[in-house]
């Protein structure tokens, strides 16, 4: 939570020297709307489901019980891209699929965010042929990358956190 | 089985290949389809199933590729090779013989451009539609650096996206089991 919120009085008991026109009775938090607004989006991120190869795999062992991505606030994978805000691309992008990725981040609905899973969708990993896009940076706008082949869920939950952290720094 | 083919096509030279898993048999391309008919009409043959189409470069070689069909029956497999010219490579299809072959010649000709004559539906399968080349070739280059496409969102104007609501809702109106209507 953010340091300039006041607390209500149930937390923070009224010292008796304190000002009257402060008064911790009130159920009120004072904070700004960039900040407030940034904190419901980075606290409820819906990811779109778009697993590619076996990324895929540690996305959805991240999204259940055991790590449990619902504690950070961004369980609930969807299967349509307009109720989603963010896309992780799990797993190598080939070129036949480019167009139909394009069209799947292009009906996500502002703003949105897009997580680079694993070294083939960074940068093509060991697959550097014909068939493969090279990075899918080169397709749609990336703000995460997450290395690994693949990555433990561990790293894709902390490329969350740098994504959540990314999103309270950004003016809403 | 191999002498059974050859009892059956006596005027063919049918070579037997050496093989270690099952058996092969190297055929002419011109009596291709007569072949394949018999192995699946024949009753003691009975090839009913065509696993897999595909087909091997041997560049620089010459005859350069060779198309190889795995057949399965209830009892036995075997391998049917065919051996083709690098200039124009040009099979005849099996689709009369087993309709499931139209994709595997598709794939087929998607990796390595071989023409299957009688096809009608000979698109890409893997590649994209608009790939030029066949990647499987050996003179293909494997590292290629092309932009990768991704079509550009479709841009509707203020016009157009009014009458395509009123088209929606004239739809709608006209549609049967409207309620009231």
């Amino acid at each position: 939570m953010d340091s300039n919120l006041v607390l209500p009085s149930s937390v923070v008991q009224r010292p008796a020297s304190a000002p009257l026109e402060y008064d911790p009775d009130l159920p009120v938090l004072t904070t700004s709307v960039d900040k407030l607004v940034q904190w419901a989006r980075r606290s409820s991120i819906w990811p779109v489901t778009f697993g590619l190869a076996c990324c895929a795999i540690e996305m959805m062992a991240m999204s259940c019980a055991r790590y449990d991505i619902a504690r950070f606030g961004a369980e609930v994978f969807r299967g349509s891209p307009r109720q989603s805000d963010l896309m992780i691309v799990a797993g190598r992008l080939s070129r036949k699929m480019a167009p139909a990725l394009r069209r799947v981040y292009d009906q996500m609905p502002e703003p949105k965010w897009v997580i680079s899973m694993g070294a083939c969708a960074s940068i093509g990993g060991v697959f550097d042929n014909y068939a493969l896009v090279q990075g899918v940076d080169q397709i749609v706008p990336v703000d995460v990358y997450v290395p690994g082949c693949p990555p433990r869920p561990e790293s894709l939950i902390y490329g969350i956190v740098q994504l959540q952290k990314k999103i309270a720094s950004q003016r809403a | 089985m191999i002498e059974a083919l050859r009892s059956l096509f006596p005027a063919v030279a049918l070579e037997s290949v050496e093989s270690i898993d099952q058996q092969t048999i190297r055929v002419p391309a011109a009596n291709l389809v007569e072949i394949c008919r018999a192995l699946h009409d024949r009753p003691e043959l009975g090839f009913v199933l065509l696993a897999d189409i595909t087909a091997v470069d041997w560049w620089p070689r010459e005859p350069r590729y060779d198309v190889v069909y795995h057949l399965s029956s209830l009892t036995q497999r075997l391998r049917v090779k065919v051996s083709i010219d690098g200039n124009a490579p040009r099979l005849p299809t099996v689709q009369g013989v087993w309709p499931g072959a139209g994709w595997l010649e598709r794939e087929t000709w998607d990796m390595f451009g071989i023409v299957f004559e009688g096809h009608g539906d000979l698109r890409r399968l893997l590649m994209p539609d608009e790939w030029e080349g066949h990647p499987l070739r050996k003179d293909f280059p494997v590292q290629i650096r092309l932009r990768p496409r991704a079509e550009e969102p479709l841009q509707v104007t203020e016009e157009e996206f009014r009458a395509n609501l009123a088209r929606d809702k004239a739809a709608r109106a006209d549609a049967p089991g409207k309620p009231g209507a």
